[in-house]
């Protein structure tokens, strides 16, 4: 059987990958660095019968695609840094009504305008905590187109599986690189169609009442039940309420849908980990740099590993304690002022051997840049 | 089908204060809808922000009280990934051309066959009258204590000028105009806006000193007159009522069952 191997662009592998676990409706605006999936998807989804818009802005396109996820079908959108800026509001607006969707931000410097055409990973805890309130959200991301692929249908089987939406935090390098893609066989990944309600028609539907296991099953907008959404607080009708007991055990719900479930969602690699004295922990085009380092040094006999962390949101707390336990220092490798450092600090037993090696002038984290920090930390000075 | 059968009949008594022309509005929307011979499984109302967005809690069809000003974004996404749905866009003069005035001439733009409804009662309520892009110059307002500086928007030459295919104005005042209006904006095919003019006793009439309910109403019925009327001519301050535009173009999600048609070939296919 002949492979189907591509050599593309890190955004167009988003495409790929997205069209592979079923997308059918886009709606974007155009961005540098991630341009290209609005561009591909405009030419590729009516092929297949979906569609394609360009909104008139960043927070029309999320909202076209809530929309959109809620009559029943499979939605993305992709931005960086200022449109991304501005879906927040309607991101939080899919947290709480509970409406799948993946929200793609291809990372460039910032603030504000910053530097459109260069890497950074500056939004990481924008996308934390972006959009206003207490709530839990599910971002993943990637270093190889490879993995692109996997994360990208990862972030719909998560979105169906939680009804939440995910937001896949790729970067200008990965966005514009070229690298080689194996695309899989249609069944070799698995997907997760949406969970559908089996209640029938004329049958008292309750869109916001979980099952046993905390899923919702949905019913399509516009289909047989008719029922009520909205970002006010609301009960299991979907009407609004401010009854306490209500309210609370909404916000739970939220929250403990996903992060009690941070094992199922979290996505890592590791390199050498185990007899590792040095561990360095990174994600996004930055582990690129820091896996040329840890293979580069252990050829030299120095005993480094890698964590290669693909979700960052919820943040895998325990596998970072347990894979940094028997480190003597952990360097986290990051284009950013520490924004994943501060969290790896939080999680580990020892905090004061956290070390940060970064870059943040927009140009590309190299191993000479990785190497002068583990100099710094073992005492042999710049 | 009843009236009745098209509303949640649970949650009435409403939550809009005595007086309030939104409740009128909805009465009209139902009894043109009615007329329509519509399903209620047919019909998308999609909401904003805001008291007239309470309008989406009231009625029995698939509802969504979406975002502040975004209402027809959402509108956007459901009615082009659901076409044979009918999108009905209700909206408070705040929420369609202030926050959601970008979306507003978009979806005018577009020709996307839905409904735009704006309930204009010239004032922000839900926040306690501030105010709005509609208010005009010379009132008054919690934010404008001293006298507002802020040129108002017509909201029908807005529409037009945006491309709406179907436009029209009418009053609280006015229900069987506006029943019939709202009738014939639903047939349309195409973005139609109905701009009604509602009155909001409790915070334009107050700070404006233009009475209760009645009062407003009746100025409604004075200061209003069919397009084009001989009183019009008489006096050009005169505000008019009735369809301004109403044309065929061609519609957005037919125009893209064409994209698709292209890029899969079936057009080809046909034998074209």
């Amino acid at each position: 059987m002949s492979r189907n191997i591509k050599f593309i662009q890190g955004n167009e592998v988003c495409v790929e990958a997205a069209l592979y676990a079923g997308l059918d409706f886009f709606a974007g605006y155009p961005i540098t660095p991630s341009t290209e999936i609005a561009e591909h998807l405009a030419q590729r989804l009516p092929q297949i019968g979906g569609r394609f818009i360009q909104m008139e802005d960043e927070i029309a396109s999320i909202c076209a695609i809530i929309g959109a996820s809620l009559t029943g079908h499979k939605v993305m959108t992709a931005t960086s840094g200022p449109g991304f800026s501005l879906m927040q509001e309607a991101l939080g607006y899919a947290v709480m009504t509970e409406i799948p969707c993946v929200i793609v931000n291809v990372q460039r410097g910032g603030p504000s305008t910053g530097l459109p055409t260069q890497v950074s990973q500056g939004d990481v805890m924008q996308a934390r905590w972006g959009t206003h309130g207490d709530h839990a959200i599910v971002a993943l991301t990637a270093s190889t187109h490879q993995d692109v692929f996997d994360v990208t249908v990862d972030a719909f089987n998560i979105a169906e599986t939680y009804r939440t939406p995910v937001i896949l935090l790729f970067d200008e390098v990965v966005g514009h690189m070229r690298e080689r893609v194996e695309i899989p066989e249609p069944g070799e990944l698995e997907l997760v169609q949406r969970l559908r309600t089996s209640v029938k028609g004329g049958v008292d539907y309750h869109p916001y009442l979980p099952r046993e296991d905390g899923r919702l099953p949905m019913s399509d907008f516009g289909a047989l039940h008719r029922y009520n959404v909205t970002g006010l607080y609301h009960d299991m009708w979907g009407f609004p309420t401010d009854n306490p007991k209500i309210v609370q055990g909404l916000l739970r719900h939220l929250i403990d849908k996903i992060n009690n479930h941070v094992n199922q969602i979290t996505r890592y690699k590791e390199l050498y980990i185990e007899d590792a004295d040095c561990v360095l922990i990174s994600y996004g085009s930055a582990a690129r740099s820091a896996r040329h380092t840890v293979i580069n040094r252990r050829a030299r006999g120095e005993k480094l590993g890698l964590l290669e962390l693909q979700s960052l949101w919820p943040f895998p707390e325990d596998l970072v304690r347990e894979k940094c336990a028997r480190a003597k220092h952990i360097v986290v490798v990051e284009m950013n002022m520490g924004q994943i450092a501060r969290r790896v600090k939080m999680a580990v037993d020892t905090p004061d051997k956290v070390f940060l090696a970064n870059r943040i002038d927009g140009s590309f984290i190299s191993e000479p840049d990785i190497k002068q920090v583990l100099r710094i930390i073992r005492g042999k000075g710049v | 089908m009843a009236i009745k059968d098209y509303i949640r009949e649970r949650f009435f008594p409403h939550m809009w204060c005595q007086g309030c022309g939104h409740g009128i509005v909805l009465n009209c929307l139902i009894r043109a809808i009615e007329k329509l011979g519509m399903s209620k499984n047919e019909i998308v109302l999609a909401s904003g922000i805001g008291c007239s967005a309470r309008i989406a809690g009231y009625v029995d069809f698939h509802t969504i009280h979406s975002l502040h000003g975004r209402a027809l974004a959402f509108a956007t996404g459901i009615k082009m990934s659901k076409p044979e749905l009918c999108m009905i866009v209700p909206m408070g003069d705040g929420d369609a051309l202030a926050i959601g005035g970008n979306h507003f001439i978009h979806a005018a733009r577009r020709n996307i066959d839905m409904t735009a409804i704006v309930m204009n009662n010239r004032v922000y309520g839900m926040t306690g009258g501030q105010y709005s892009p509609l208010s005009g110059q010379g009132t008054l307002a919690t934010t404008a204590p001293y006298s507002n500086i802020d040129q108002a928007f017509d909201t029908v030459e807005l529409a037009t000028a945006a491309g709406a295919s179907f436009v029209a104005r009418t009053t609280a005042y006015h229900v069987q105009q506006m029943t019939d209006m709202l009738r014939q904006a639903i047939m349309h095919e195409g973005f139609s806006v109905v701009e009604v003019l509602t009155q909001c006793p409790t915070y334009f009439g107050r700070k404006n000193k233009l009475g209760a309910a009645p009062q407003m109403l009746e100025f409604f019925k004075e200061r209003t007159t069919p397009i084009g009327s001989k009183a019009k001519q008489n006096d050009p301050s005169l505000i008019e009522r009735g369809i301004f535009v109403q044309k065929d173009m061609p519609e957005y999600c037919a125009e893209y069952e064409k994209i698709i048609e292209k890029a899969t070939g079936r057009a080809a296919a046909k034998g074209n």
